[in-house]
Parts: C-alpha cells; structure tokens; sequence
C-alpha cells in the first residue's frame, strides 16, 4: 500500500502549532498594532489564520502527502476566492 | 484483472470502474477535494459581503464585534482544533486497522462537535436576550442605543433624566405592536439625535476620537447627522454573524451526521488498512469546518478589541 501514514507525533505537534496560533491571534487583536499603518490588526490576524489553516489542509487533510493533482484543487479554490474578492470590489472602490 | 496481483479476487471494496484500491481511493479524495472547492465558494460568498460592508463601515462592525462574547469564541476555537486533532487520529487507526480505536476517535470528534454546537447555542441565546438580532422576530427589535444605555446604566453611570424616562417608559415592552413602534421609532431617533453614547463595551470616553480617527467619511457623517442609521449599520454586523456562524453551524449539524454514520459503518467492521476511504473524506470535510472557523473567529470576535489599548 502506497498511502503514507502521518505518525502521532506529527499530529501533536500540528495541534501545538495551531494552539498557539489561536493564543497569538488572541494577544495580537489586543495589542494596537493599527500605529503602525492602517490595518496592521487585520494583516497580522489574517496572517496567522492563513497559516493555521496551511498547517491544517498539509498535515491534517495530508495534502503534503498527496498528489500535485490534489494540491491543483486547493490552491485553484484560493484563486477563485481572490477572483471574486478582486473583481467584486474593484467595482465598489471605483464607485463615486 | 491486473496481471501483478497475486490474489484471484480483487478487495470487496473495489468498484468495477477502478483498476485498483490506489486509484480509487485517489479518485475518492478528488471527488471530496472538488466539493470543498465549491464549499470555499459557498462561504465565499458570505466573506465577500463582511469584506465589503467591513470595508465601508468599520467602527460599526467593531462596535458590533466588541459585543460578542470573545472568550466563549476562543473556547470554540480551541474545541474545534482539538476535534480536527481527533479527527486525524480516527483516520489514522483506521489507516492501522483498529476498530476500537478508530471509533472511540469518531466519538470524540463528535462530543467536541457538540460543544461547539452547545456553546453558539448560549451565544445566540445571549444575543436574543440583548436584541442584537439581525431582523424583527416575535415582535423583538434591534435596539443597538437603548441597549447601551442600559449597559451603562447596569455599569452604575449617571445617565440623563430624558433618556431614564425613556428607558422606563419601554421597560415593560418586550414585543412591540404596531401602534407603539412608531412611537418607538420616534422617540429612540429623538434619543439618538440629541445624547450621545459610548458605543465600544469598555465605555470609555474618547469613542468620538476614535470615530474620528478610524471611521470611513461615510461613517462619520451617519454617527454624527444620523446616528440611528449608524445604528442599522451595527445591525448589518449582527446580520453578516448570524449568517455566517449560522451556515457554519449547519454544516457542523451536517457533519455530526456523517460521523454518526461513519461510526455505525466503523463499528461494524467495514474499514481497515485496504479500504478506509469514508473515514479519510469524512476526515477531510471536518477539517475543512474547521478551518473556516479558524478564518471566522478572528473577523467576528476581534474587531476593534485594541480601541483603548496602548
């Protein structure tokens, strides 16, 4: 059987990983980052939920382990996402 | 039939259409990968509207994310990881061909699905209690001022005589007939036309620098001229987080559902280390619930948490 089977300690240790990413996203939205520039809380909190979910979809869904055909289909998900953010607000952001 | 098998019968697993368990297991993971593709979309969709509406009314979004109950969101957070984390070891024993294992891991991704679901339950009821509600139900109103009069009232603060008759005055309504909305309606704009609130749950002074400084001019002009509509603003929050929580929350419903299954079909033997497909796309759906969550908790319960802080 050709199936790679992720170890324990791989699964904890994601676990950990994703645990502090919640606690980090928890002390960041605390902390006034938005001196910095506009928006620095939401890129930093968004920054953080991008990577938490990476760790999720490579090592939970074990797409790190799968086929490049697999991983077309993830990251093809993502493009039409930023299609629709794109297109969608280029028209409201050009409205007068 | 494959001339490199050494077994005269392939595995009872393997549908005709496949020319073995590798392939169609492959197959299987697409077929999943493409519906989660199309799930990505579907909340797409519902991001895109709280991008927008964020993007064009951010201080009532915070006001409105500063009352949601962010330590109860942090808790479902953490469940949810810890259910993806049993989730992944339920595949992994079937990948090993334990039985006990497996099921016992399927049972506990879905008590941890249900405290999730027990958890919004107690946030949505709490949201009933404060009228933070997205539309009129059973006669109950979006009161996003009078609310936070009472609130500040509640904090011990010394409130203006004309809107303390008014509190008083609606004390006794929880629904409201059609004759007495109107009067309603007159007297909250009245209210909101001539006192001014602090509108972020630390109550603190300063709300109109920070309107000042963050708001879009949009914004400042509806909370300074027509404090009401800003009010509806806060209301659009409320209804972007029912909708959003609430379709997360139907698709833990759903998946609650394919684990029961999962578990019946697990107990009765039918997965091990050839054939444990459903356990690894059950797996798959689940951790896709999970991420969306791990998106969700930051842009609802975190808005505008650092106003006051230095």
């Amino acid at each position: 059987m050709s199936e790679h089977i992720v170890q324990k300690p791989t699964y904890f240790a994601i676990f950990g990983v994703l645990i502090v990413g919640t606690v980090l996203t928890y002390i960041f939205a605390l902390v006034d980052l938005d001196r910095i520039f506009t928006g620095a809380n939401t890129l930093v909190a968004l920054t953080i939920a991008f990577a938490k979910a990476t760790c999720v979809v490579l090592w939970f869904m074990h797409v790190k382990y799968s086929s490049r055909l697999i991983g077309l289909f993830v990251v093809s998900s993502i493009l039409w996402l930023i299609i629709l953010f794109a297109f969608t607000m280029s028209d409201y952001l050009t409205r007068r | 039939m494959s001339a490199h098998s050494e077994h005269a019968v392939h595995h009872p697993g393997l549908q005709h259409q496949f020319d073995n368990m590798e392939q169609q297991r492959e197959a299987g993971a697409i077929g999943m990968w493409a519906f989660l593709v199309q799930e990505v979309m579907f909340f797409g969709g519902l991001f895109m509207a709280y991008l927008l509406y964020r993007s064009k009314y951010p201080m009532a979004f915070a006001a409105g994310s500063n009352h949601l109950d962010v330590v109860m969101g942090a808790v479902n957070t953490v469940v949810l990881i810890v259910s993806s984390l049993t989730m992944a070891l339920a595949v992994y024993y079937s990948q090993l061909g334990n039985r006990k294992a497996l099921c016992g891991f399927i049972v506990l991704t879905m008590i941890f699905g249900s405290v999730f679901l027990g958890v919004k339950a107690i946030e949505y009821n709490d949201k009933f209690q404060h009228n933070l509600i997205p539309f009129e139900i059973g006669g109950l109103q979006f009161k996003w001022n009078e609310m936070q009069w009472h609130e500040a009232k509640n904090r011990g603060e010394k409130i203006p005589a004309e809107v303390e008759a008014y509190l008083k005055q609606h004390e006794a309504h929880g629904a409201a007939d059609s004759a007495d909305v109107a009067h309603t309606e007159e007297g909250a704009h009245h209210l909101d036309k001539n006192y001014k609130l602090p509108i972020y749950s630390n109550g603190k002074d300063g709300d109109k620098e920070l309107i000042e400084k963050h708001a879009t001019a949009t914004e400042k002009e509806l909370y300074f001229k027509d404090p009401t509509i800003w009010g509806k603003k806060v209301q659009l929050f409320y209804w972007i987080y029912f909708a959003m929580t609430g379709l997360h929350a139907l698709h833990m419903i759903v998946g609650l559902g394919i684990m029961a299954w999962l578990l019946w079909t697990a107990w009765k033997g039918r997965y091990g280390p050839e054939y444990h497909s459903p356990v690894e796309i059950s797996g798959l759906y689940w951790h896709f619930v999970d991420i969306v969550w791990i998106f969700l908790f930051p842009l609802l319960y975190l808005l505008g948490r650092h106003f006051g802080a230095h």
